[in-house]
């Protein structure tokens, strides 16, 4: 797959001296959904204001499609729509006019039919002739979508697009960004919800302090991070760990009613058969047995803590 | 060059302009109307003809350049400075477009708007006192330089202000006063000798001066002087533009 966005070594010192961005090098492939974790403050959104010319880099380079994003600025930008974190939107304007002023913000002349599709596709179009200032906040934010869209962008930028956003909408969004794939658009969300990432995304970049700690496929991140628990529910409670499961890594929960086993999935062997074998020979009778794998958000805060030791 | 960039940004700024048309329209006719009745009249009556000229006809010129002057700062200075307040700025930044564009867009809006003023503002004297217009093309183009240049310092208040009130400052506080005393409403020759050396260190007065030949033939400094004056101040406007967007300043973090 080829490289929609290539950035290599980006720096950003602002003039306080505080470095947002910590020589951040990422490729992200055409097609993709590529989602970018991390905390408030970890640099999502200065890496996204590089890329799109809303802040100037102290050094690296970032090329869009091939184009380099400061010496062909204009190839590199027109490649791209952003959708940003804020709901930014002039309150006077009717929807369509304010479609229509981004598309000719981006070099593209008036296409009515295009605009149409927009506002339908986005659930907008009986709302065309609105105020901006008259629409629901979940409105204002497929305004902004809508205008993101509105050049016919090959790269789309989603600064947190469900920050604050209620359930549905959220799932919404969730719809659209799909439909976008579908239709060949590469994608670059930001989000600190991580159920969003483990949802919607092909790869999880996870960024903190300036500095991208690991770009991975989703499911591979999973495999390879995610801690899987086997909780062995007892018939009788017991008050202590039998002596001979001792060399396991055994906790006792539920008030003695229950044994919790953790293990690596991507290890060999697991353990699991001798294990129950064991409780079994141990003499304790087995109730039900159920095994849970740690989430991304699970993953995440483990990369921090790591990042912060 | 991105003319369709140009075009929306243009068009954006004049339906803002059109939305409140009632109010663009309206309040120059009535501030003028006003003028005249109270310095064309009232006043005026008491006031001996000014180089030939009455006083009402006299004051028209000073009157268009205070009001094409002041509606060119607000129109360019707003226009740029609310997309930075309400945010929406991040669309023109990230679009692929340069500072000549997006100048041309604010600015010429701008421009367009207090021109239109300036006519609005001539159209109604006419219903007050005789007018002539002695040099017409050469009236048009300093009623022109004018708009574009006050447009465009506008534009680079619009863009260093962090606040509505910085917003004001400097309209306010240097642009009014060096108008009303840039011999809008009197001509120069009329100010004691030592203000009359004085008020050459204003701008503004070879402004109105050079606009004031086009309508009557006279003039408080000379015509080619006024011409430099205007030329240059745009000319300065334009390369601080061009510096605000080379460096970021005040519009990319």
């Amino acid at each position: 797959m080829t490289a929609m966005v290539e950035i290599s070594e980006l720096r950003k010192t602002y003039q306080s001296g505080f470095e947002a961005l910590k020589g951040v090098s990422l490729e992200i492939r055409e097609g993709e959904i590529l989602a970018l974790l991390g905390p408030n403050g970890a640099g999502k959104t200065t890496l996204i204001s590089a890329i799109c010319g809303i802040s100037v880099p102290s050094s690296g380079t970032i090329r869009v499609g091939g184009y380099d994003t400061i010496t062909d600025y204009r190839a590199a930008r027109k490649l791209i729509g952003l959708v940003p974190q804020e709901i930014n939107l002039e309150p006077f304007q009717k929807v369509i006019d304010a479609v229509r002023f981004s598309r000719g913000l981006f070099g593209c002349k008036r296409d009515d039919v295009y605009v149409e599709r927009i506002l339908r596709q986005l659930s907008l179009w009986d709302k065309r002739d609105a105020k901006i200032m008259e629409l629901s906040g979940g409105m204002k934010r497929r305004v902004l979508i809508a205008k993101a869209l509105s050049h016919e962008p090959r790269v789309l930028f989603l600064d947190e697009p469900t920050a604050g956003v209620d359930v549905e909408l959220r799932r919404d969004m969730w719809d659209i960004v799909a439909k976008l794939k579908a239709d060949g658009v590469t994608i670059i969300l930001t989000t600190h919800y991580i159920e969003e990432a483990e949802a919607i995304a092909d790869r999880i970049g996870v960024i903190n302090k300036g500095e991208l700690l690991l770009v991975e496929e989703k499911t591979a991140l999973m495999t390879r991070m995610g801690r899987k628990e086997l909780v062995v529910e007892l018939q009788e409670p017991v008050e202590s760990l039998p002596e001979a499961l001792s060399g396991y890594d055994l906790d006792l929960i539920e008030e003695g009613r229950a044994l919790r086993y953790t293990y690596d999935t991507s290890a060999d062997r697991t353990g699991i058969t001798k294990l129950l074998s064991d409780i079994s020979a141990t003499g304790l009778v087995l109730r039900d047995i159920r095994t849970r794998q740690s989430s991304l958000e699970e993953i995440f805060v483990g990369l921090l803590q790591e990042n912060a030791a | 060059m991105n003319f369709q960039a140009v075009k929306s940004i243009y068009y954006f700024e004049m339906a803002r302009f059109f939305r409140t048309l009632l109010q663009s329209f309206v309040s120059p006719v009535i501030s003028t109307s006003l003028y005249f009745i109270v310095f064309g009249t009232a006043i005026g009556s008491r006031i001996d003809q000014i180089e030939g000229v009455s006083y009402g006809a006299f004051i028209v010129p000073g009157l268009i350049m205070l009001t094409v002057m002041t509606q060119g700062i607000s129109n360019a200075s707003f226009g740029i400075y609310f997309p930075k307040f309400i945010g929406t700025i991040y669309e023109q930044l990230s679009a692929p477009v340069n500072f000549l564009e997006i100048v041309l867009g604010y600015a010429g809006a701008a421009a367009t708007k207090a021109l239109f003023i300036g006519l609005v503002i001539l159209g109604t004297s006419a219903f007050f006192v005789d007018l002539s217009i002695q040099h017409p093309w050469a009236m048009a183009g300093f009623l022109i330089l004018t708009c574009v240049s006050f447009a465009l310092f506008g534009f680079i208040i619009g863009i260093w202000a962090k606040n509505f009130e910085q917003l004001q400052l400097i309209p306010l506080l240097v642009v009014t006063p060096l108008v009303f005393l840039g011999g809008s409403f009197y001509s120069v020759s009329m100010l004691p000798p030592i203000w009359q050396k004085i008020t050459l260190f204003n701008p503004v007065v070879y402004l109105v001066s050079g606009f004031r030949w086009s309508f009557f033939g006279t003039a408080d400094v000379p015509v080619g002087l006024s011409l430099l004056a205007i030329a240059g101040f745009c000319a300065l406007c334009m390369v601080v533009v061009w510096i605000i967007f080379r460096t970021g300043w005040r519009l990319r973090s």
